[in-house]
């Protein structure tokens, strides 16, 4: 399907492509305007300061250490154990036999179905009785499956070869080693792609954590930033400048992974 | 005898292991997925405030009923409706249409990361980042000065609150469908093209008789998700609104409707009102399945 392409897809692809830059360009701006200046549309070079920069993450009136922190020790929590539970639950529907099988898994496609929010009350409920409002505990143990991940993992595994499975057999291996010595080695684009969407998922979370957490010093990034708008909505280069802080982790994650994040996408998309 | 023992063996083996590896998910599924479910089912029957639990008072299918006579829901329902009904279409097209030309390129990797980037940003940051765009004094509003035209004071007004937020979401999703579609793409078999060559079909023709036909089911899927993501549209709204839903309820979503009644202790009542939007969300998915069957089956 190669054919000679006309000059004028270029000149859209590359306009399209400032509609997706320009806003992000445009925040980073602001995020070096001085307070004085944020609302003029050009600031000198020479004018550009790092203060806002400087004011969110040193000021102790704004916690945005500590948000960032709850952020990463969220997110790497409900990672790992995403990775570990789906993984492990994938498997088993993808390579192994027992009674049940088939309507258990039923289950988990039935209630892939079921919208989150429907749980909300419930949850709230639920943690507050344990207690788990501004916790940890509370922002992750709830969240460490994922039925569509278990899909996921599923479909992957079922695509491997028998042969694999037979030969390890004959080496002798059970059923356990048969999955560590055999199948997790050869996952790596599965644990790539679920790593990508679950931390992307969990990182930009703002439903349940905005639930979940009402002091100051439990909020997550894009719930602390809400929050600092909320407080000091006409210092745009300071919330500009936080917005930017809880963007580019995710950013750097995505061009290191952007191979397998695509090809992720792809995937799961061809169901 | 002897032969089968270890065949017994290797069964009971697997059985036990499947279970060890199902268990983990299982607890978490029983806990924090369906035991919720059925209870917020249950409360939905009742009058229930989390600060008095005590106090709770079956009420039966009131809460239901009341829902489709409650100004604020119906308000919430009929924005979340406008919502889809203009970003779904708009946005596939958009996506397919950016896939299509993107897909001959050299450069598709550049551009397909670069259109990407908002998909991965969290809807917090590009809400805000938005709003400063739209600011009364902003970008849009300095740019539209250029053509003599005074924009308006976008996230204040009960007419453009509602618009400027999907064309928000629309920017940041675009990048998601269009991967889908890429991938759609790449799946379709050259041989049916070097046919349709033979037959002297190009450009347009090739588009609206091979390609679309065949790209269905990926529109589909790209249709199906897009309408269950924006059925569930929450963090723009209250982001932007601060949680009102405001200006006049222009920008009330379902979901933050839902929220705002769990959090002024109407408990039973937002759980009925997560149960209407499942419903809405199944009978959506059922609608498309049948409508793309239907055209399979005609071979439109």
């Amino acid at each position: 399907m190669q054919r000679r392409v006309s000059p004028a897809f270029y000149v859209v692809a590359i306009l399209y492509s400032l509609v997706s830059l320009v806003p992000f360009v445009w925040s980073i701006y602001t995020s070096f305007k001085p307070t004085a200046g944020v609302y003029d549309t050009w600031v000198p070079l020479s004018k550009l300061t790092l203060q806002s920069y400087k004011y969110l993450l040193t000021s102790p009136q704004v916690s945005f250490m500590q948000w960032l922190l709850n952020s990463v020790i969220v997110a790497v929590i409900v990672t790992i154990g995403n990775l570990i539970v789906n993984t492990l639950a994938g498997y088993a529907f993808a390579r192994f036999r027992f009674p049940a099988k088939g309507p258990l898994f039923m289950v988990f496609l039935a209630v892939m179905m079921i919208p989150g929010q429907v749980v909300l009350v419930p949850m709230y409920i639920l943690l507050a009785h344990l207690g788990w409002i501004n916790t940890y505990q509370g922002l992750t143990i709830p969240f460490l499956m994922s039925p569509f991940m278990i899909f996921l993992t599923r479909q992957f595994f079922l695509g491997m070869p028998n042969e694999l499975e037979e030969a390890a057999k004959v080496d002798g291996l059970g059923p356990w080693g048969i999955f560590f010595k055999i199948f997790l080695p050869l996952s790596r684009p599965l644990i790539a792609t679920q790593t990508i969407f679950t931390f992307q998922g969990n990182w930009n979370s703002f439903l349940w954590t905005s639930l979940l957490e009402s002091s100051q010093n439990m909020y997550t990034l894009p719930v602390g930033l809400n929050n600092l708008y909320g407080q000091y909505n006409a210092y745009w280069n300071q919330v500009l400048a936080g917005v930017l802080l809880l963007t580019i982790p995710m950013i750097i994650i995505f061009f290191i992974f952007q191979r397998q994040f695509v090809q992720g996408i792809s995937t799961s998309g061809i169901k | 005898m002897k032969r089968q023992r270890p065949q017994t063996r290797n069964r009971f083996d697997q059985a036990m292991a499947g279970y060890l590896f199902l268990l983990p998910a299982i607890v978490s599924l029983c806990v924090f997925l369906i035991g919720p479910i059925f209870y917020a089912l249950y409360i939905s029957f009742f009058h229930f405030s989390f600060l008095d639990p005590q106090n709770k008072q079956f009420i039966g299918v009131r809460n239901y009923i009341h829902l489709f006579a409650d100004p604020l829901f119906l308000r919430a329902l009929w924005n979340t409706t406008l919502y889809a009904i203009v970003v779904v279409p708009v946005q596939t097209a958009i996506a397919l249409f950016l896939a299509l030309i993107v897909n001959n390129l050299k450069g598709r990797t550049f551009f397909r990361i670069v259109y990407y980037l908002p998909t991965v940003t969290s809807t917090v940051a590009t809400s805000l980042m938005f709003m400063f765009i739209f600011e009364p004094q902003g970008l849009v509003n300095n740019f539209l000065k250029l053509f003599g035209i005074h924009g308006p004071n976008y996230f204040n007004s009960p007419t453009f609150a509602l618009p400027s937020i999907m064309a928000i979401a629309i920017w940041s999703s675009v990048g998601q469908y269009m991967i889908i579609y890429l991938a759609g793409l790449q799946d379709l078999p050259a041989e049916v093209y070097e046919a349709a060559a033979l037959d002297g079909a190009t450009g347009w023709r090739l588009l609206r008789y091979i390609t679309l036909p065949l790209l269905k089911r990926t529109t589909f899927l790209n249709v199906v998700l897009s309408l269950i993501g924006t059925f569930q549209v929450f963090d723009q709204m209250d982001v932007i609104s601060q949680g009102t839903g405001g200006p006049l309820n222009s920008t009330l979503s379902v979901v933050l409707d839902l929220f705002n009644q769990a959090m002024s202790q109407n408990m039973g009542y937002a759980s009925a009102i997560g149960f209407v939007l499942f419903v809405i969300i199944l009978l959506l998915t059922f609608i498309q399945k049948f409508f793309f069957e239907r055209n399979d089956e005609a071979g439109v």
